[in-house]
């Protein structure tokens, strides 16, 4: 009963905590970082959500998270291009953002 | 039965991401590229048409990815609504296309042969793939009929428009990309927990049986908010459009001439699908009224910025906040109205603004590689210099600002007489006094242009077909003006 509330919880958290992290930290990679972290409770909050307590569990949202996971995957080697090619034009520019 | 049919509206998708890879694996080469784009404007092209003429003949349909439907399998579904972003789209992707080329390859004059080599900017090897990419991606957004195939065609259009503002090299681009970069993740993400939320509550993410199972209830609402916060970040709504201007200002000017017309009509496609279509029994309307008033806000700011800005890619980059928020003040109407007319309008108002606002951008890339550089301040004189792009520009701001005759004018005509129609007056007045902000930021530029100056030193003369392309778009927010005309008659 208790991981029924606990994983979509600890998915909120997660999710929360990297927004915080986003909006507030001024250095690029943590700011990769806290996306990732987003990225996770939203998985965690997919999947935990399709839990419901028995042993056979719902696929599809399984099956999202692994998308999901394939799209974040993405995403951050898109940024993290971005910032390297970024850093070589200005090297203090990956610790301050504005 | 639909055989036929079915593999012509997977060519809106297919075709692009198969020239993508094609182009990659290309690596650029001149020709072979060419070629390439070519067959991928052709496949859209029949594709368009083809399902025009089926949503013209039969109405909305649906297809079956691989035979396998909902809920086991993921639809595509086209309707009057997503057939007519569609078929805007096609001609603003031909003519971008056309002038990325043009951008790509122009002959360079010797004197200019060093300088350019130095010049940071987008090669024909990266852009290409990248370029088929967003098209992909955004024709995958209008057609699909399933949250989670939006979730990833939103992260695929997202992905590949940061790329391509990446591109253009500079400093201050890279900035501008990983600035939209997270705020377009972001958005992702919040429209990805709306997307859990739905799940959890329908089991289903299919468009269509949501729309029969949908009911008024908290998790529902609290799904909706998460889902339309994500789009409305998407779509630049002031307050959470900072990350807009500067992106668009810095992408190559093709790049920006989508963004603006297109990557950011996605997602309020969406919201007007998704609050006023498929959840529209479940939407507080009050969340509306909200929304209407940020997007007032928003013409107010973007128009102001507009105003004062020094460059004029920048100038048109604030024009689309502006233009957001305008289309985000005619959701009230459309709301409270009901009508098949209000809606219309609303689409008008969007797909003009894509028009014209691609045919703005390609204008100022025009310009901007006409004289080295985008600052008005000294570029005064250019409509002797570049006519064609003038009369782009111009021609397109007058769309935006609704003069009669242009698509524009339609949208803003269906609106307001729907809503006069049911008292909604403050959303009236603010899609009326728009026009006034949005003929003050055009006539600053043209003003500009008219007055007569000496050539500055350093201007070079630009590739034919980047201006006619830039013009033959404008040309379009008439044509289009004059076909609505049915629509806008039966009126009193």
């Amino acid at each position: 009963m208790t991981s029924l509330v606990l994983y979509p919880l600890a998915g909120v958290v997660a999710l929360a905590l990297g927004l915080a992290g986003l909006v507030t930290r001024p250095h690029l990679l943590t700011k990769v970082l806290a996306f990732n972290l987003m990225a996770t409770g939203a998985s965690l909050l997919l999947v935990g959500l399709g839990h419901d307590g028995t042993a056979s569990s719902d696929p599809v949202p399984q099956a999202m998270v692994l998308t999901g996971i394939v799209v974040s995957v993405s995403a951050t080697a898109v940024a993290l291009a971005i910032i390297a090619r970024l850093s070589r034009l200005d090297p203090d520019g990956v610790e301050r953002s504005d | 039965m639909d055989g036929p049919v079915t593999a012509s509206v997977g060519w809106l998708v297919a075709a692009p991401l198969a020239g993508s890879v094609a182009t990659f694996l290309l690596r650029g080469r001149r020709g072979a590229s060419e070629a390439v784009l070519l067959l991928t404007a052709l496949a859209a092209a029949l594709a368009t048409n083809g399902l025009v003429a089926r949503i013209m003949g039969s109405g909305p349909y649906t297809v079956e990815i691989g035979s396998w439907g909902a809920p086991a399998g993921i639809e595509w579904a086209v309707d009057d609504l997503s057939a007519a972003f569609l078929a805007v789209a096609l001609p603003v992707w031909i003519a971008a296309t056309i002038v990325a080329h043009g951008l790509l390859h122009s002959p360079r004059s010797p004197r200019d042969a060093r300088v350019f080599r130095k010049e940071p900017g987008p090669t024909a090897r990266t852009f290409w793939p990248l370029w088929l990419l967003l098209w992909g991606g955004v024709n995958a957004l209008f057609l699909s009929a399933d949250l989670f195939n939006l979730y990833v065609a939103l992260e695929l259009a997202g992905l590949a428009g940061v790329a391509l503002v990446a591109t253009a090299g500079v400093l201050p681009a890279l900035q501008a990309a990983l600035r939209y970069f997270f705020a377009n993740v972001a958005g992702s993400i919040s429209f990805l927990t709306g997307v859990a939320l739905v799940y959890h509550r329908y089991q289903t993410l299919d468009l269509q049986l949501l729309r029969s199972a949908a009911e008024s209830d908290a998790s529902t609402t609290v799904a909706l908010a998460l889902l339309g916060a994500g789009l409305l970040l998407k779509a630049a709504l002031f307050p959470m459009h900072a990350w807009l201007p500067r992106a668009h200002a810095a992408a190559p000017a093709p790049v920006s001439a989508i963004l603006s017309a297109l990557v950011v009509k996605a997602p309020v496609y969406l919201v007007l699908r998704l609050w006023l279509d498929v959840f529209h029994v479940a939407l507080p309307p009050s969340v509306l009224t909200f929304v209407g008033a940020l997007g007032a806000i928003g013409i107010v700011w973007g128009s102001a910025r507009a105003l004062r800005v020094e460059r004029l890619k920048s100038l048109i980059a604030y024009s689309t906040v502006a233009q957001v928020g305008l289309l985000f003040t005619a959701f009230p109407i459309v709301h409270a109205a009901g009508s098949r007319d209000a809606r219309w309008g609303l689409v008008f108002l969007a797909v003009g603004h894509a028009v014209a606002k691609a045919s703005m951008f390609l204008a100022a890339g025009g310009l901007a590689r006409a004289h080295g550089h985008d600052r008005l301040d000294q570029m005064t004189g250019f409509g002797a210099r570049e006519p064609l792009c003038t009369y782009a520009f111009g021609l397109g701001g007058m769309s935006l600002l609704g003069v009669p005759g242009t698509i524009g004018f339609s949208g803003k005509w269906l609106l307001a007489t729907s809503g006069l129609e049911v008292w909604a007056v403050p959303w009236v007045v603010a899609v009326s006094a728009s026009a006034l902000l949005t003929a003050a930021y055009v006539w600053r530029v043209l003003a500009i242009a008219i007055r007569s100056a000496p050539e500055p030193a350093g201007t070079r003369p630009l590739a034919r077909r980047i201006a006619w392309s830039a013009f033959a778009l404008a040309v379009l927010t008439v044509a289009l003006g004059l076909g609505s005309g049915p629509f806008v008659e039966p009126l009193p």
